[in-house]
């Protein structure tokens, strides 16, 4: 590691945790997290460990005040100030945060707090601090740590290695050439979830308990798997980040939640760019207000994405993307990873059309419902991403999610130029499946390819009735309303009491059967048809590598073809006792046989790959279609229960009818 | 007594459940004098009711009798009773509407045309719905004539109409025939006139302070009733698309689980089941809010009609009391005709005073009826809401304890290798206790297990 790095990326990683926490709903956190990047860096931690304290101070009395300057300030008395003592102090009020909502959640914040003390401890002694961290981790963790803690501070830059030095290499520019701008930013960005919502940031606390002081350690592991590649260690690795990456999932779902009516107020596109810092200066609501002010032309949805995963060091992270980024992201992993026939999961398609309607008539239900859907399933993508045991490791994967500023993605937009060249790529591709006839060897795949198809088929005519029923369920819940408002009416003409007052708790009954219809339409949507609709794409995408291997062996017969035509060649040159070019084509041959030789064994690779993706993949799919299956039975079978309760209570107004 | 039925006019009534009778009218049962419609057949495109009477009346001939009866008969009935004077006092009960089979009818066509399109499942299940929407629409039909019938026969007086015994005894045809064209234009002309002078009626401030509060309250609850109905019927019929979805979501599942024999597909198939229940108990949900509310909204419609009707009679009745009083002071004035001016100013006023008495009686058991029917209805809803709803509920639940956790420890063994990590677990198990027992949620618990 380069020394230069070394100090940009602590500092950075130590803003950006204060930032973090700050904004996060729970006080004590914020040390916590601070803790933590403190310990990454063991010479430069002091200064931070102070900071997050004193930071989350000033933020908490100036609230919403919380203006770029003001946080510079904060920042300087952070350095000032006594780290210890104020830490305690933070971590002590914490259980009186009002934000906790459920008791286990604070339970498990109270406990976490006590090993963050101790920790506070540790830290000053040693840079290796394990306590809090979750199970699974800490077993090859501490194994590791045994091992690291000679050259912890090292080891710990180390997960920065060659993929994040260039991720990193331009953002710590920024942040340090802009400190206060990135630092305020953070806190924006922190303290509008913590605003929005408060459940999420119980989460997060929970997260960040557990998790973050292992941040340092596990980061390491994974230097020390992508460096070695020993197969055993990128076993072990894949499967600790597939479990933590289950949580950070709904972490991430979590914020994005919150994060969506933030995103949802647009910034036209010059104020995208450059209004992006003074923005975020601002705190979370004022900045919806500002927003507003200037957005006069609403062109772009931003998508705030938190990451919790112990691959990146500073354990959560925020960033913003546009649409068009996670499209990028998805060209990008599938131009790499696609022909080796990996199932590079899709994200949702552009849609023109809604995003017009989104873009004209901002308060239309229908519009929320599209940012929404389309919310659910970018996340919903990026989490197949992050799930997926190759991907993950990923650059681009991770600078999607690390770095502050991407360049924009181009090639996404359907009428450029690129758009243009993809097309005809399309086209040919296309072509070239119809034509290729393969003699499939392996009775597997051609079984599989047919499943596909006509499940794919299936999918889409399931997706079809599910959303007919949302219209219709739609349809319902509006009739509904208007009987339940008739209902009212009748019972106010109605000159008997009882009846009367028996008709108007009907209408009552009716209005909250209209909500429940609503509620339901909305289960059929997000829990449903969502979900179908993602598996048509990833069917798709399963389409993608087949045709994939497809390609691959093709390749190899062509080469085979050549290889053969380039011996006939010899036999020829034999016969005709050439001697001279005896030689060249001998030549050929051995460079034909390699080759088909190479080409064979990206069959054999592109083959068991794409074998194993696709079991992991139906896997997934079992796993996936049962949970959100059986979440949708569960909301059936609560508006079945909430129905019995109404009804309930209106059979007896019913019976006093006399 | 009667031919076969032609075509589709399968023997429905002759079934044991003999559907709901006279729901929305609560009658006095009268031994002296018992009508039912005991058998109905549809034909091509006329139902062919049997009418059923039992009676110790010493005008009939038999104690028991039965006739066949169309819808036309049964509206010849009705307007005999509006045309007749006598009965200008009371609130003649309202026609059975028109039987229409049309929808139902083209529904079965087009899938008969579209046989080859669908799979045979798909096909008889489709097939066995619409039977079933049939069936639904012509129990409802035969009920409402039904009711007609009823009312007419517990009424004190109308039961004694000569027209009525006529249509319950005569074995014959009674060879009505529809309106024709003039009949039909003269009807229309009748009812311009008798908006207008609803209108008129409307305006006039009641002498009789009952009079004046009925008017009122009849003409804001037909008003309402008639929106009331209009709203419930496009409910029931969106709440009918719901369940149609949910049936074809049901067979598209099936046929996903058909494909192979993998975990995921008998899980589907356990969801099919699961949807195809849910479909059913959503169609006979809006079944039943069809048949108890907006058929008693429906009724109520057309009897609240009636009574304004009755009303209307009576404004004119006053109106043409006022003139003759007129004419009767100006006869005497004038001392001209004055004995003739006086019987008919004794007439008028003879007919308003008959009509207002009958009215009122007529307009307070209208109330009693009302309400008690409204009461039946409403209390039968929520029962029926509530039955459908426990069975809904026990379904999901049925399906989601057992079946679905033999999937999950299918689930399980194919995954054993797998660990699961603690805090989506116990957030799961969470959401999944809803309303179980101690012992259920041990169970539920670890079928959220298994289903990570």
């Amino acid at each position: 590691m380069d020394d230069p790095l070394i100090e940009p990326i602590s500092s950075q990683t130590e803003n950006k945790p204060a930032g973090e926490v700050v904004s996060e709903p729970s006080d004590d956190f914020v040390d916590l997290t601070n803790n933590v990047s403190v310990t990454t860096e063991s010479a430069v931690a002091e200064i931070p460990l102070d900071e997050p304290s004193d930071d989350f101070v000033d933020i908490l009395g100036s609230e919403t005040e919380a203006q770029r300057e003001e946080v510079v300030v904060a920042d300087v008395t952070v350095e000032a100030a006594v780290a210890k003592s104020e830490v305690t102090s933070v971590v002590t009020e914490s259980p009186g945060d009002g934000k906790t909502e459920s008791n286990a959640e604070e339970e498990a914040q109270e406990t976490s707090t006590a090993p963050i003390i101790d920790l506070s401890g540790d830290l000053l002694a040693s840079d290796t601090q394990q306590p809090p961290v979750s199970d699974k981790i800490t077993n090859p963790l501490v194994d590791l740590l045994s091992d690291d803690s000679p050259a912890p501070a090292v080891d710990a830059k180390k997960p920065s290695g060659p993929p994040q030095k260039s991720l990193f290499g331009e953002p710590d520019e920024d942040l340090f050439g802009e400190p206060l701008g990135a630092i305020s930013k953070k806190t924006v960005s922190k303290e509008q979830k913590e605003n929005k919502t408060a459940e999420p940031a119980d989460i997060f606390t929970e997260e960040a308990v557990t998790t973050t002081p292992s941040m340092s350690n596990t980061s390491t592991v994974n230097s020390k798997t992508n460096g070695v590649h020993s197969e055993e260690d990128a076993d072990i690795f894949s499967e600790a980040t597939v479990e933590l990456s289950l949580d950070s999932p709904q972490n991430e779902r979590k914020n994005e939640v919150t994060a969506k009516p933030s995103a949802s107020a647009p910034t036209s596109l010059s104020a995208a760019a450059s209004l992006a810092k003074p923005q975020s200066a601002a705190l979370e609501e004022e900045e919806a207000e500002l927003e507003d002010k200037f957005d006069i032309l609403v062109s772009y949805f931003y998508y705030q994405i938190s990451t919790t995963l112990p691959l990146f060091r500073n354990k959560t992270f925020t960033v913003r993307r546009r649409f068009s980024d996670f499209l990028g992201l998805y060209e990008k992993l599938s131009e790499k990873h696609g022909p080796n026939g990996f199932i590079v999961p899709p994200p949702p398609e552009k849609s023109i059309l809604g995003m017009t309607k989104v873009k004209v008539g901002k308060e239309d239900s229908s519009s929320a419902d599209f940012v929404e859907r389309r919310r659910g399933a970018l996340e919903r993508y990026l989490q197949r991403v992050v799930n997926h045991p190759s991907l993950i490791q990923d650059p681009d994967v991770r600078e999607f999610l690390e770095r502050e500023e991407l360049p924009r993605a181009v090639s996404t937009q359907a009428l450029s130029g690129a758009g243009f060249l993809k097309m005809i790529n399309k086209a040919t591709d296309a072509v070239s499946k119809m034509t290729i006839k393969m003699n499939e060897s392996d009775v597997w795949f051609e079984e599989k390819l047919q499943e596909v198809e006509s499940a794919d088929q299936q999918f889409r005519k399931l997706h079809a009735l599910v959303e007919s029923l949302v219209v219709h369920r739609k349809e319902l819940s509006l009739n509904t309303a208007s009987f339940a408002k008739s209902t009212a009416m009748l019972g106010s003409a109605e000159d008997n009491t009882a009846l009367s007052r028996a008709l108007s708790q009907l209408a009552e009954v009716e209005d909250k059967m209209e909500q429940l219809h609503q509620d339901q339409a909305a289960n059929d949507t997000f829990s449903f048809a969502e979900l179908i609709a993602d598996y048509i794409r990833l069917l798709g995408a399963v389409r993608g590598s087949f045709d994939h291997r497809m390609k691959v062996w093709q390749r190899w017969q062509d080469a085979q073809a050549m290889l053969q035509k380039k011996r006939e060649t010899e036999a020829k040159l034999l016969w005709a006792n050439k001697p001279d070019k005896l030689q060249l084509a001998k030549e050929e041959i051995a460079e034909w046989e390699a080759k088909v030789t190479q080409y064979e064994r990206d069959f054999e690779r592109v083959s068991a790959t794409v074998r194993k993706e696709v079991v992991r993949f139906e896997k997934e799919k079992t796993k996936n279609f049962k949970k959100q299956i059986i979440k949708y039975l569960e909301s059936l079978l609560q508006s079945q229960q909430q129905l019995i309760k109404y009804w309930e209570a209106f059979l007896p107004e019913a019976k006093a009818i006399a | 007594m009667m031919q076969e039925g032609l075509d589709d006019g399968p023997d429905f009534l002759s079934e044991e459940d003999r559907g709901p009778r006279a729901v929305n009218v609560d009658l006095q049962t009268d031994a002296t004098l018992q009508v039912d419609i005991s058998d109905a057949l549809s034909e091509r495109d006329k139902v062919k009711f049997t009418v059923h009477t039992k009676s110790t009346l010493p005008n009939f001939k038999q104690n028991e009798f039965s006739v066949v009866r169309q819808h036309e008969e049964f509206i010849w009935l009705h307007d005999s009773f509006v045309e007749n004077e006598e009965y200008a006092g009371y609130i003649i009960p309202p026609a059975p509407p028109r039987p229409d089979f049309d929808a139902s009818r083209e529904k079965l066509q087009k899938l008969g045309e579209g046989e080859g399109s669908m799979t045979k499942e798909e096909f008889t299940k489709m097939k066995q719905e619409l039977e079933a929407e049939y069936l639904a629409i012509f129990k409802k039909t035969v009920a409402m004539h039904e009711v007609f019938l009823c009312r007419v026969a517990a009424h004190p007086v109308l039961r004694k109409d000569l027209n009525f015994h006529v249509f319950l005894e005569y074995n014959q045809d009674l060879s009505v025939r529809g309106k024709n064209k003039k009949e039909k234009l003269e009807d229309f002309f009748k009812n311009v006139v008798k908006s207008a002078d609803g209108v008129l009626v409307a305006g006039v401030k009641d002498v009789d302070d009952f009079f004046e509060h009925e008017k009122t309250f009849l003409l804001e609850y037909h008003n309402r009733v008639k929106d009331a109905s209009a709203k419930s019927d496009r409910m029931i019929r969106s709440h009918k698309n719901a369940a149609d979805d949910i049936n074809r979501i049901a067979s598209s599942l099936y046929t996903l689980g058909t494909q192979d024999s993998t975990d995921l597909c008998k899980f589907f198939l356990k969801v099919s089941e699961l949807f195809e229940k849910t479909r059913k108990i959503e169609a006979r949900v809006a079944a039943d809010e069809d048949l108890k509310l907006a058929d008693l909204l429906k009724y109520y419609l057309r009897e609240s009609q009636a009574a304004k009707d009755l009303l209307y009679r009576r404004s004119r009745a006053l109106v043409d009391y006022e003139n003759a009083n007129k004419a009767l002071d100006k006869a005497r004035a004038k001392n001209r005709d004055v004995l003739q001016a006086e019987t008919s100013q004794q007439l008028c006023c003879h007919k308003f005073e008959k009509i207002s008495e009958s009215a009122k009686q007529e307009l307070i058991d209208f109330k009693t009826r009302r309400v008690a029917a409204f009461r039946k209805n409403l209390v039968e809803l929520a029962e029926l809401e509530l039955k459908h709803a426990k069975v809904g509920t026990s379904t999901v639940e049925l399906l989601r304890e057992n079946p679905l956790r033999s999937c999950y420890s299918q689930i399980r063994r194919s995954e054993s290798g797998q660990t699961f990590s603690a805090s989506i677990t116990s957030r799961l198990s969470d959401r999944h206790v809803v309303s179980q027992t101690a012992a259920g949620k041990a169970a539920v618990a670890s079928s959220c297990l298994c289903m990570i």
